[in-house]
């Protein structure tokens, strides 16, 4: 079961990741990525990691993406004003080349197989546990990012100069 | 961790939530302020990196690690968190006058100045590679948006937007860098990376993890080949965060080198792998940021190139893994912000025609005109060029001694030979100031008292850090020793 | 179960894909994208090693990961509309005010 359910993220997943970079339309990019991304959360689920992928679905699928198509209807780009980019000859050259990179990366990976984690791994419980003590100072920059992101677009985005 | 652990964890950390303090201060005040009060703004961002001075001067102690392991107070932090804590100062300083002409809102502006700071000064503390991530993450963030405040300008937006990109895209790699890294150890701390390695523990995993954190990390110094977005972002952001850019993101990145390279990849062996690769990377930016900067019609872009070429000479310092190499980036990047914030506040105050090009000509007859502004000017180009008894050459003297110490002699040779070449390029300002007769362009209005202070101030550090170079050299060394001590 | 090995290639197959897709695309919409798909394979990469070392500090780091991706792309669309504002497209090679 796990490894026809590891198959199809990866089929789907690889295949909608590249079909993102590929396809003209910025609309249609958007929604292959959010397939890619629930792919994403489906491994998230087989590697033991709940919370990540509930996470991955409520703020990278459901709020990420859906400023981005936001963005994409408000700005309503027609068809024709879309080119084709590039050559043939510089995609498929690019395409080895990034096999080449991913085969190259391929050796040192550590084979050694995981133990069985502890029931508790992966649980929103211990999340929660590692982020407010280990992790507190990361947290705590996160949050002055926010605020800085914020900042950032409120005043390069508003309508008028206050 | 319990109450007393948090406290004293807290404290070690004063002097970087001041400056996040005063940056909210700021923002909030400026909701009050009317247009006649506005310098309130910068009086409160003085106020408080003065007061975040004084608490960097307090740390004393043993280098201990603070926040369960995430972050670190030791001398090698204060000294970088001192010299953020000028550029900030500066920079406010420098950006007073430039915020009125141009009409950016000051709140904001002087709020990501100060954002931008605390991310320095936690990319100085960081003791774990996600404190690095995220701390470089805070600035380069706030960065973008300042490169992009000029919203009507078309060159303000280009440049924001090839910053984001590339700024984004070196992000990516540096977290993959971070991940395979995680993968190999089992955790980020850069302690226990320099622990595990001692031990012998080594796979090529980490070799292909320091691969990727190196093209993460050289993006963001500009280093050759990775300086392509340099030169047009620099060119298109308001030249008051173009000051500001040259040298806070700078000076934080190296940071990151050292914390992570120095005190992470430190032993001998790693050494080995990443300061060959050093050397290259700080031969192709010396070669290719002097040449190019040859060709530029635009003050302002030649300036962009040689901030590239002084990433590049200050990069030398990093093959060298000992006391001299680690204290001759601190003093070269102190020495480089004077130059650099005097450089350009000078480019603000004399470009007179409006116009997209910082012209050359601006300068013709300066030395007439002006002679006090072309003697500053004239200083700040030699001082880049590298003479005596400027903190330029004593710069480059510490470091490329550095690297003729650790056996690199090609490297400092291409280093002198370059800083020749440079020579060519600065000259050519001081040239059209004093050979070219005044060619009737308007006169320069009164500079603002922050806008001469700046100038003071640069001018003395610069002649101050050259004619006595030992003070701050020794403040260097002091600050790094600990890294060199027998192995833990 | 499935190694890890597996799960790390697919991670390095979605990065590499997103960095053709960041350096090869002139729209900027899908430029952002492919960056958004990068930082994905990342955290894929973290989840898998989190389970291959059975530390959740792999976790964490997704988690602020997600966060940070979510700020820069805020402050990234932004900055585009900006753009898109002044010149009506999102064609980057209309970028060329700033001469290389």
């Amino acid at each position: 079961m796990e490894t026809f359910l590891f198959w199809i993220f990866a089929i789907v997943g690889v295949g909608c990741g590249i079909m993102v970079v590929f396809h003209r339309n910025p609309m249609s990019s958007a929604i292959y990525l959010v397939v890619t991304m629930l792919c994403l959360a489906g491994f998230y689920a087989l590697l033991a990691g709940p919370f990540v992928a509930v996470i991955q679905v409520l703020v990278y699928a459901g709020a990420v993406m859906v400023l981005i198509l936001f963005v994409i209807m408000m700005l309503n780009l027609r068809e024709e004003t879309l080119q084709r980019e590039g050559s043939m000859i510089t995609w498929i050259l690019a395409g080895l080349i990034g096999l080449v990179l991913v085969v190259a990366v391929l050796p040192p990976f550590p084979r050694t197989p995981a133990g069985a984690p502890p029931p508790v791994f992966g649980t929103i419980e211990e999340v929660g546990n590692k982020l407010f003590t280990v992790y507190m100072l990361p947290f705590e920059l996160t949050s002055v990012l926010l605020l800085i992101a914020i900042i950032g677009a409120v005043i390069l985005a508003k309508r008028r100069m206050l | 961790m319990d109450a007393t652990a948090l406290l004293d964890s807290t404290g070690a950390l004063l002097p970087h939530m001041t400056v996040l303090v005063t940056g909210l201060v700021i923002l909030t005040l400026d909701l009050f302020l009317t247009p006649r009060s506005r310098y309130l703004n910068e009086v409160v961002g003085l106020i408080g990196l003065l007061v975040a001075l004084l608490f960097t001067l307090s740390t004393t102690g043993a280098p201990r690690q603070v926040f369960m392991a995430m972050a670190v107070v030791d001398s090698l932090g204060a000294f970088f968190n001192a010299t953020f804590l000028l550029i900030a100062a500066l920079t406010i300083l420098l950006s007073a006058s430039y915020v009125r002409r141009e009409g950016v809102s000051a709140g904001e502006y002087y709020a990501l100045i100060l954002f931008a700071t605390t991310g320095f000064m936690f990319v100085a503390a960081a003791a774990d590679l996600i404190m690095v991530f995220l701390a470089i993450e805070t600035l380069s963030i706030a960065t973008y948006i300042l490169a992009g405040l000029l919203r009507e300008d078309p060159r303000s937006q280009e440049a924001a937007f090839k910053y984001f990109m590339l700024g984004a895209l070196s992000s990516a790699f540096f977290l993959y860098g971070i991940a395979t890294i995680y993968g190999a150890l089992g955790n980020t701390n850069l302690v226990s990376l320099a622990q595990a390695l001692g031990q012998g523990d080594f796979s090529k995993l980490l070799l292909m993890g320091m691969a990727l954190l190196i093209v993460g990390l050289g993006f963001k110094v500009a280093v050759v080949p990775f300086h392509m977005w340099a030169p047009d972002v620099y060119e298109g952001a308001p030249t008051a965060v173009t000051a500001f850019m040259t040298a806070g993101p700078k000076a934080a990145a190296f940071a990151a080198f050292l914390r992570v390279f120095f005190q992470g990849f430190a032993t001998p062996e790693m050494v080995q792998h990443w300061a060959p690769i050093f050397a290259y990377l700080a031969a192709l930016t010396m070669i290719l940021g002097n040449f190019v900067a040859m060709a530029q019609q635009s003050l302002k872009r030649m300036l962009a190139y040689s901030s590239i070429a002084h990433a590049g000479y200050a990069f030398v310092a990093l093959v060298a893994h000992n006391t001299l190499g680690a204290s001759s980036i601190l003093y070269y990047l102190v020495a480089y912000t004077l130059m650099s914030l005097g450089a350009f506040t000078m480019l603000m105050v004399v470009a007179r025609r409006e116009g997209p090009f910082y012209a050359f000509d601006d300068y013709a007859g300066l030395g007439t005109t002006h002679p006090l502004l072309a003697a500053m000017m004239a200083l700040f180009m030699f001082a880049l060029a590298g003479f005596p008894p400027t903190a330029g050459f004593a710069g480059k003297f510490y470091v490329f001694s550095a690297a003729v110490q650790a056996g690199y002699y090609g490297l400092a040779l291409i280093g002198v030979l370059t800083s020749v070449v440079s020579v060519v390029y600065y000259t050519r300002v001081v040239m059209l100031m004093y050979m070219r007769e005044p060619n009737g362009a308007p006169p320069i209005p009164r500079l603002a008292p922050t806008t001469m202070a700046v100038l003071g101030i640069t001018v003395v550090g610069i002649l101050y850090m050259g004619i006595f170079p030992g003070g701050v050299m020794r403040l260097a060394e002091h600050s790094v020793a600990f890294l060199f001590q027998a192995k833990m | 179960m499935i190694p890890i090995p597996h799960y790390l290639t697919v991670s390095a197959i979605l990065f590499t894909t997103g960095a053709i897709g960041v350096l090869m695309r002139r729209n900027a919409l899908i430029m952002l994208m492919s960056l958004e798909l990068m930082l994905n394979a990342v955290n894929l990469s973290f989840v898998a090693y989190a389970r291959l070392h059975q530390d959740m500090g792999g976790h964490v780091f997704v988690f602020l990961s997600i966060t940070v991706a979510a700020a820069e792309a805020a402050v990234g669309l932004a900055i585009l509309l900006t753009i898109f504002r002044a010149r009506g497209t999102v064609d980057v090679d209309n970028l060329h005010l700033l001469q290389r």
